[in-house]
Order: C-alpha cells, then sequence, then structure tokens
C-alpha cells in the first residue's frame, strides 16, 4: 500500500473506552485498501450531481417490461430477479453473496435470481462502500452525522466502484443489499395490498409471491413490479431477525462456476473483437527508468508484425497475434536509462530499514503505557528478536490484458480491474480526452489479489495510448515476465521487536518496524498488555508497493506472532497457553483461538518428525487463528500435513464459499512463507517466472484444511484476506517446535533446506 | 505454412509459422479461449490439453508437432449431447474454481490422470496434480478427483 495520501485526515481512534484495551489506543489511520481511495481534497469537494442519478442508473440497468428498483435489481414479468453488483468479482465469490442478502430481504425465489456486473457508470458509484469505510476515515460518530444523501454524493466523486478491502460483503452487502431487498419487498407488498383491498399485515411473502392467506389470494412478484416501481423505496426498512433468514448462511452454489469448467467464461484475456490486433510490451526492467532508443527494424522483420510503438518507459510490439507481437518484441534491443535506481538492491534495502530504525526517529508511533519503564525494570526479561520479509508478487494466474478500440472519439475498453470507475478515468487522462468519452466494459479476472487496483495498474495508461494511435481495436496481454517484474509488490519489510517479561507475562512490547507504507489502524494489536508499542519507520525503494492480499497484515502478522512464540519459549511456556494468558477474558479472540486449539487436538501427542505451530491474527475485522502441523521432506524442505482454521466473521453469508476463502488464504499464506521472495539487484527485479517464482503446488498444500467458523454474530467481517496472515508465523512456529531453529527471514525454503 | 491436424474431433488446418506454440493457435487463430496462458514456459499448466490422449502443456509445443495428430481441449470434453464430463461435474459438485482461470488445465490434467490410472490414490494426485493454482483451490480439487472416480464413495463406505 501507498503511503497515506492524505495524513490530515490522520484522525485519533473514537472506539468506545471498553474497546481500548484491547485496541491498545490504535491510531485510526484513513484506511485505503489500495490507493484507489485517493481523496486529497477531494472527499468534500463534492461535484453536486442532479437528483437523478437514481434514475439514471435504473434506466441504465431496466427496461421495457423489466422495472428496476434503487439502481440494484430489476424484476422482469417472469419474476426473474437479476441483481447488478457494483463489486467485482475476481473469484471471491462475493457475486453470490451479495445477491443472497438481497434475494433472502426481498422473499425472492432463488432460483429465478440473475447476478450481473453492474455497469461502469457513475451512477453505480458505490454509496454503502463509502459508508462502510467512514468509520475507518473518520471515526463512527463524525461519520453517523453525515446524511446518506451526501455518502451518496461523496461515493459517486470518489468515485467508488472499488472491490478490496473485503469490502463487498461486509458494507455493499450489508449496507446496500440487504436494504434494497428489504425496501422493494414493502413496495411490493404496499402494491399487492392496493390492488387485493386488504390490510398490509395480512400479506405475507415467500419465493416471489405475495399471499393473502384469508382469501387464498396470490400476486407473483413479476404481476407487481411495474406498480411498486413507482412508489418511493424506504429508506431505512425493517430488516429480518436472523432467525428469519432463508438464504443468508446458506451454502448456495456459486452462480460462476458452471462457465469455468468448461471454457466459457470469458476473460479479460480471452477478450475478442473483429480485426482486433495483439500487443505485448516490454517495460524498463529498472521501475523508475526510461526508454532511451530502439531501432524498430528487427520487429518490424518478423512476420506478422504490424507496428512498434515507443512509450516514455517501454515498448509495444503489434501483430497479428500474441506470438508474432512476443516474437517481435523479442528481437528489439531497447536501451533504457535505470533511473538512478542502478544500487537498489534487495540487500541494500533491508542494510537501509536497519539503519533507519536503529536510528530510533519514527515516522509513526501508536500504542499505550511506558514501554521504556517496563524495559528498565527491575527483573525484567527482556526478548528481542529482527524479522524480515520480502517483496511478493501477487501472481494471478491471469497476466494483465486489455482490449482497446478508440473510434469517433469514444476509446472502448475491455478488461477486468477491481475498480470499473477510476479505470475509466486513468485511461481518460492517459489519452487525453474527456472521461465521458471512456467507455469500461468490466470482464471477469483470473484473481486479483490487490494487484488491480487501477492506479497502481500500468496496463490502462498503455492501453489507452496504443489504441489511440491505431485504427483497430488491440489487445494488449503482459508476459508472466513483465509481470512478475513490474508488480505493485507487497512491500519488503523489516522489523525489529524487543519485549519484557515477568512471573511469565509479557510485561511491554514494542515492534519497530520498517516500510514504505504505516500499518496503524489496518491490523489490530489484540493482545493486552500493560504497556505496547508499534512505530513506524518509513521507507521508500524505487518499486510499487501495492497491496496484497490481506496488505499489511501479512507482515505485522508474522512478525507479532512469531514473536509471542519466542517469548513462549523465553517463559517456558507453551505457545498457545502463553496466548490464552495474554488475551481479555470472554474476548472473541479467546473463543477463536480455544476453538482452533480444540479442534487440531493442541497438546497431543505428535508422530515423530511432525511440530505444530498456532497463530492469531485480525485483519478485516475478522478474527482467524491456525494451526498446521508440519514435517520435513527428504531434501529438508517442510511439508505441511494438516491445516485447521477457526474464523470469526461475525456471520457467514455463504458458509460453502467463506470456507474456500479462509482455505485458499490460508495455502497462499504458505505459499508465500515457503518460496516466494521478488529480489532486487542494480535495481531491477531479478526473478521472472514460475520457475524462479515458485507458487505452491497441490503436493505440497494441505490435503485438507478444517476451517471453521464461529456465528458470534458481531458486525460482518471480511473472508478474502483474514485467512492468509495467520499462516506464515503458524508455520515458522510449527517449523521451531520441530527443529528448534526459529526462521526470522522469509521465505523459509532456503534457511530450512541448510 | 499450412499446418493440419484435428480439435475437438474436427479437423482444421491453419497458416502459422512453424514455432508458434500450439496455445496461440488455439486461441488467436482458433478463437478457442478455453485454455488459458499463465506462464508460457510449461510451468503453470494453465495451457493443459490432451495429444493423442496425452496430457500436453501448449505453450511449449509447436504447432508444426501437430501435424495429423488429434488434440482435445476444455471445449471439447463435454459429450455430443452437451452433457458435461463427469470431472466437470465432480468440479460443479465439490464448488471448485474460485477465479477459474488456472481451472481449464487442472481439469484436462485430472482428466488425463484418471484415463491412465483409473482410480488415482493421493500419492498420484500429488505427482499428477501440477499446475498452478493461485487461489489455493488444491483441497477441493483433490475432493473433487476422488468424487468423481467414485473413490471418495468408496472410502467413506469403509469408514
Ligand atoms: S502457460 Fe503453459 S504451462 Fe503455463
Ligand atoms: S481458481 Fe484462481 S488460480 Fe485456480
Amino acid at each position: 500500500m501507498a503511503d497515506n495520501p492524505n495524513p490530515d485526515l490522520d484522525l485519533p481512534e473514537t472506539t468506545a473506552p471498553a474497546e481500548k484495551t484491547k485496541r491498545k489506543g490504535i491510531k485510526r489511520r484513513i484506511f485505503l485498501a489500495g490507493s484507489a481511495l485517493v481523496v486529497g481534497g477531494g472527499i468534500f469537494g463534492v461535484w453536486w450531481t442532479d437528483s437523478s442519478v437514481k434514475a439514471k442508473g435504473n434506466a441504465l440497468i431496466g427496461g421495457e417490461g423489466k422495472p428496476a428498483f434503487g439502481s440494484i435489481l430489476t424484476i422482469a414479468e417472469d419474476d426473474t430477479v437479476t441483481v447488478f453488483s457494483p463489486h467485482i468479482d475476481f473469484g471471491q465469490g462475493s457475486h453470490t453473496a451479495l445477491a443472497q442478502m438481497l434475494a433472502d430481504e426481498l422473499d425472492a425465489d432463488w432460483s429465478k435470481v440473475a447476478i450481473e456486473q453492474a455497469p461502469a457508470d457513475l451512477a453505480f458509484a458505490n454509496a454503502a462502500l463509502a459508508k462502510g469505510f467512514l468509520p475507518t476515515m473518520a471515526g463512527e460518530t463524525l461519520a453517523g452525522l453525515i446524511p446518506d444523501a451526501v455518502i451518496g454524493m461523496m461515493a459517486r466523486s470518489m468515485p467508488l466502484m472499488i472491490t478490496g478491502g473485503s469490502s463487498a460483503i461486509r458494507f455493499t452487502g450489508e449496507i446496500a443489499m440487504r436494504r434494497t431487498g428489504a425496501a422493494v419487498r414493502a413496495a411490493l407488498l404496499a402494491e399487492a395490498a392496493d390492488r387485493l383491498g386488504v390490510p398490509e399485515r395480512e400479506l405475507t411473502t415467500a419465493d416471489s409471491v405475495v399471499t393473502h392467506a384469508k382469501s387464498g389470494k396470490s400476486l407473483r412478484y413479476g404481476d407487481l413490479a411495474a406498480g411498486a416501481a413507482q412508489r418511493s423505496l424506504a429508506s431505512d426498512p425493517v430488516l429480518k431477525a436472523r432467525d428469519q433468514w432463508k438464504l443468508i448462511g446458506q451454502p448456495v452454489p456459486r452462480r460462476d462456476i458452471p462457465a469455468k469448467v468448461d471454457g466459457s467464461a470469458v476473460y479479460g484475456i480471452d477478450f475478442t473483437l473483429p480485426d482486433m490486433r495483439v500487443a505485448t510490451i516490454a517495460a524498463a526492467p529498472v521501475r523508475g527508468g526510461t526508454l532511451e532508443s530502439v531501432d524498430e527494424a528487427p520487429a518490424m522483420a518478423v512476420k506478422g508484425v504490424e507496428k512498434v510503438i515507443k512509450l516514455p518507459d517501454a515498448v509495444v510490439v503489434i501483430g497479428s497475434g500474441y506470438w508474432p507481437a512476443t516474437k517481435g518484441l523479442q528481437a528489439l534491443s531497447p536501451k533504457f536509462t535505470d533511473g538512478g535506481h542502478a544500487a537498489v538492491s534487495t540487500p541494500a534495502i533491508y542494510a537501509a530499514q536497519g539503519k533507519l530504525m536503529a536510528g530510533g526517529k519514527p515516522d509513526n508511533e501508536a500504542g499505550e503505557g511506558d514501554v521504556e519503564a517496563a524495559f528498565g525494570a527491575a527483573n525484567a526479561k527482556l526478548v528481542e528478536a529482527e524479522y524480515r520479509v520480502p517483496f511478493l508478487h501477487h501472481a494471478m494466474m491471469e497476466p494483465f490484458a486489455m482490449t482497446g478500440h478508440f473510434k469517433d472519439g469514444t476509446l472502448h475498453l475491455w478488461g477486468g480491474m477491481q475498480d470499473p470507475l477510476s479505470t475509466r478515468a486513468k485511461a481518460a487522462k492517459a489519452a487525453g480526452i474527456d472521461v465521458e468519452k471512456v467507455v469500461f466494459h468490466p470482464m471477469i479476472m483470473g484473481g486479483g489479489f490487490g494487484r488491480r487496483f487501477p492506479d497502481m495498474v500500468e496496463i490502462i495508461d498503455q492501453v489507452a495510448v496504443v489504441a489511440k494511435q491505431v485504427p483497430y481495436p488491440v489487445k494488449l496481454v503482459w508476459s508472466r515476465e513483465e509481470e512478475v517484474r513490474h508488480g505493485t509488490y507487497r512491500p519488503q519489510s523489516s522489523a525489529r521487536l524487543k519485549a519484557s517479561l515477568k512471573d511469565g507475562q509479557i510485561t511491554a512490547m514494542r515492534m519497530d518496524y520498517a516500510q514504505s507504507g504505516n500499518a496503524e489502524g489496518e491490523v489490530p494489536f489484540i493482545y493486552n498488555l500493560p504497556a505496547a508499542s508499534r512505530r513506524h519507520f518509513a521507507y521508500q525503494s524505487n518499486q510499487i508497493d501495492g497491496p496484497w492480499r490481506s496488505v499489511n497484515a501479512t507482515q505485522i502478522g508474522f512478525y507479532t506472532e512469531s514473536f509471542m512464540d519466542e517469548l513462549a519459549l523465553a517463559a517456558g511456556a507453551d505457545p498457545y497457553e502463553f496466548r490464552r494468558k495474554h488475551l481479555p477474558e470472554g474476548s472473541r479472540h479467546l473463543k477463536v483461538l480455544d476453538e482452533v486449539a480444540k479442534r487440531a487436538g493442541w497438546g497431543t501427542p505428535l508422530p515423530e518428525g511432525v511440530g505444530r505451530g498456532i497463530a492469531i491474527v485480525e485483519s478485516f475485522d475478522t478474527i482467524a487463528a491456525e494451526v498446521v502441523e508440519v514435517a520435513l521432506k527428504e531434501d529438508g524442505s517442510p511439508k505441511v500435513l494438516r491445516a485447521f482454521a477457526v474464523v470469526d466473521c461475525g456471520t457467514t453469508i455463504n458458509p460453502l464459499n467463506a470456507e474456500a476463502q479462509i482455505a485458499g488464504g490460508l495455502i497462499m499464506g504458505l505459499s508465500s512463507a515457503m518460496g516466494e521472495a521478488v529480489t532486487l539487484d542494480k535495481g531491477a527485479v531479478v526473478e521472472s517466472n514460475f520457475a524462479d517464482y515458485p507458487i505452491l503446488k497441490l503436493a505440497d498444500a494441505p490435503p485438507a484444511v478444517d476451517v471453521h467458523f464461529i456465528d458470534s454474530g458481531a458486525k460482518t467481517g471480511g473472508i478474502g484476506e483474514p485467512g492468509l496472515p495467520p499462516a506464515s508465523p503458524a508455520l515458522a512456529n510449527a517449523l521451531a517446535s520441530l527443529t528448534g531453529k526459529r526462521i526470522r527471514n522469509l521465505p523459509v525454503l532456503a534457511q530450512a533446506k541448510a | 505454412m499450412a499446418i493440419a491436424f484435428t480439435v475437438n474431433g474436427k479437423p482444421v488446418s491453419v497458416e502459422a509459422d512453424a514455432d508458434t506454440p500450439l496455445l496461440w493457435v488455439l486461441r488467436d487463430d482458433l478463437g478457442m479461449t478455453g485454455t488459458k496462458f499463465g506462464c508460457g514456459i510449461a510451468a503453470c499448466g494453465a495451457c493443459s490439453v490432451h495429444v493423442d490422449g496425452n496430457l500436453a502443456r501448449s505453450c511449449s509445443v509447436p504447432v508444426s508437432e501437430m501435424v495429423g495428430k488429434s488434440v482435445t481441449t476444455i471445449e471439447g470434453l463435454k459429450s455430443a449431447e452437451g452433457t458435461l464430463h463427469r470431472v466437470q461435474q465432480a468440479w460443479i459438485d465439490a464448488q471448485v474454481p474460485q477465479c477459474g482461470y488456472c481451472q481449464s488445465g487442472q481439469i484436462m490434467a485430472a482428466v488425463a490422470l484418471i484415463e491412465k490410472v483409473g482410480t488415482p490414490s493421493d500419492q498420484q494426485i500429488d505427482e499428477a496434480m501440477t499446475n498452478i493454482c493461485r487461489c489455493g483451490t488444491y483441497p477441493r480439487i483433490r475432493k473433487a478427483i476422488l468424487a468423481a472416480t467414485g473413490a471418495a464413495a468408496a472410502a467413506e463406505g469403509a469408514a
């Protein structure tokens, strides 16, 4: 994640005092899932649209015989309810879950619910998202004072159509989908009452039918929709109580899956137009470098190559297909500058970060209590450790691909991005045209993991500029090498942790960490200690640090939870019992930890050669604890045999899908901890493809992940990201218990074998 | 040069340079985009197809080697009547895909494995299923393979 673009909005936390004990006065930084929300002064510098925004949205999705409601759904005469999701689904299953939430409140017939992507238009800017993020941004009290109408305007002005921060269900689902479903149901009821001439309270709804039991009469939603659409929607409709839910909480199959098993799903990279050409690109190997010169002739000599385009920092070859374009590109010998970054290397970054922390001048400090005093107290046992984690590549399986066609002054774009609205804005800027002249057609995405936030996605600019120079549609496809070497990585980061122990209890803990972004406000400190402090030392390399699945919780979780095990060892305590002692009595955290220990059989004997590790991290309002059991293979590399995850995300909307998200996050966490690292030499990325950037494969993943949800009914948390952070410390802790060797630098592979 | 072979039972003839990988002929020339590009160096398996019944990573097979051969892609797995292959059905039943991008390749690899060994053991699944899934769907992939071969039911029955 980029640095806080707007430090002025760094407001103190406003949570209730009762919460304070466990959150240790962590400051609530304006939390932006990626830099997509670079608000600057713009957040309240709202442009006032006319009051017909909803009407425009409705006009875009609705039509003859298909009235629209709240610019979120339509109800057709045949009762088909189509839900338009303002979020992109890049595999996390949120489309199905959002529709479940709306359909439940609407009492719709699930077999007749269809799901579509909302068009990339300001009318669909997501007010719910603004509302959801607002408490994090401005504090609960302030947020509560801002009327919905203003929030809607803010969403449109930001503009907000992003998917990230595990926000879809937490905010859009809870705020927009459920309420809209309930409000539309109320309108349908009112319409039915009028038509049947009976009081509303005598009517019931189920499976898209309104029934009057007394008279035995009923009306279908399809019959009622046109009339109901003329009524105004209640702004604060009564929502169902939990025991009335029929779809929320049910493991309904995901709607997108059939097209993903027969090859018919069309991803951005699959999009084709008649007459389309395919282009590929090589950007300056050193981030920040520029294109000095290139002789186009060798590429032009390749059969099928049509054009070479020079960009300020890259060269593009257009051909009749990807292969000719690639051959053309490979024939070139472009000269790039290094942008003055030749001295940047992985060891140099670690050294600089170490020096920065040693200097002791943090850019941000959060915490409570007198840490120094506790460290200096008589009989305090001090423990210190340093940790390091590398840059990580997102490795979404679908490399970037985007199609552009500039025709009659309008630029059409097809591709998959986490925020359709800012994709338009970015393309317009790059092409030097009005944003109204850009039409973005969102496509399915082959993974995202934080890489597809438009602000950091160069391909939008690239394709906009290239498309403007050619008369035909052109699809720009990045090679995997381009993808690996020009990422917006999880930041390379270092940390120094120090704690004092007395009578087996932690009396104080300090974490100093050096990296680009400040993680405060994003990863709560969950332990109840007399004194705790986290200090951020800002360090920026020549790379672009981006949000990587679970953002800062990966490294902060790894640091804290590895160190907790080191402290347990120093205190001569069991790592699980030691954590228990430092979590508040009766807390959700303690329940989650106890449950995972129980399910994993913590404390029961293990077979020879097997180690067990535990970790617990809260991120995105979800608490996740994991236990892994690990053994060493013949070559000394670790293999995870069993894995357990217990999660409290408040409520699970779709347990079947939530389980997949948590298991997938856990496996991605193991993968990154095991072998992934983007390293730099002379300012350029060394790795190039999956051969030297290894992703965990099936044989090395746990055969099954035991995932269990605690339905606490607390505020709905995210599920896409929180499964990931506990995995790497749980693995390191398991290895330490097995081998006695503490892994403090990721990835583990090289060290485990040594 | 014109290269003639069969794709999903239909004869095709394409004009392409001899070194063009089969993947790009399928995707760019034949418009069959179910077979995916992930790495281009035979490291991820997203491009997996069957060539004369054998699993192949089409990004690393030159089309010139296809002369006279029979290629099956994800689009060709369904029966002539459009019924899903039992492995595809197992994938839906187990709700395997997340982003789904790797799944054409995973399914082609699983079908090849099942055609070769019948009912694969866990170890055979480990050895054969080397395709990358960044979304981490591996546990469900294993489950679906076992279900497709009846191994899961057998194991439950025994338990
Ligand atoms: S694209 Fe062929 S193996 Fe990755
Ligand atoms: S489902 Fe996304 S990569 Fe496998």
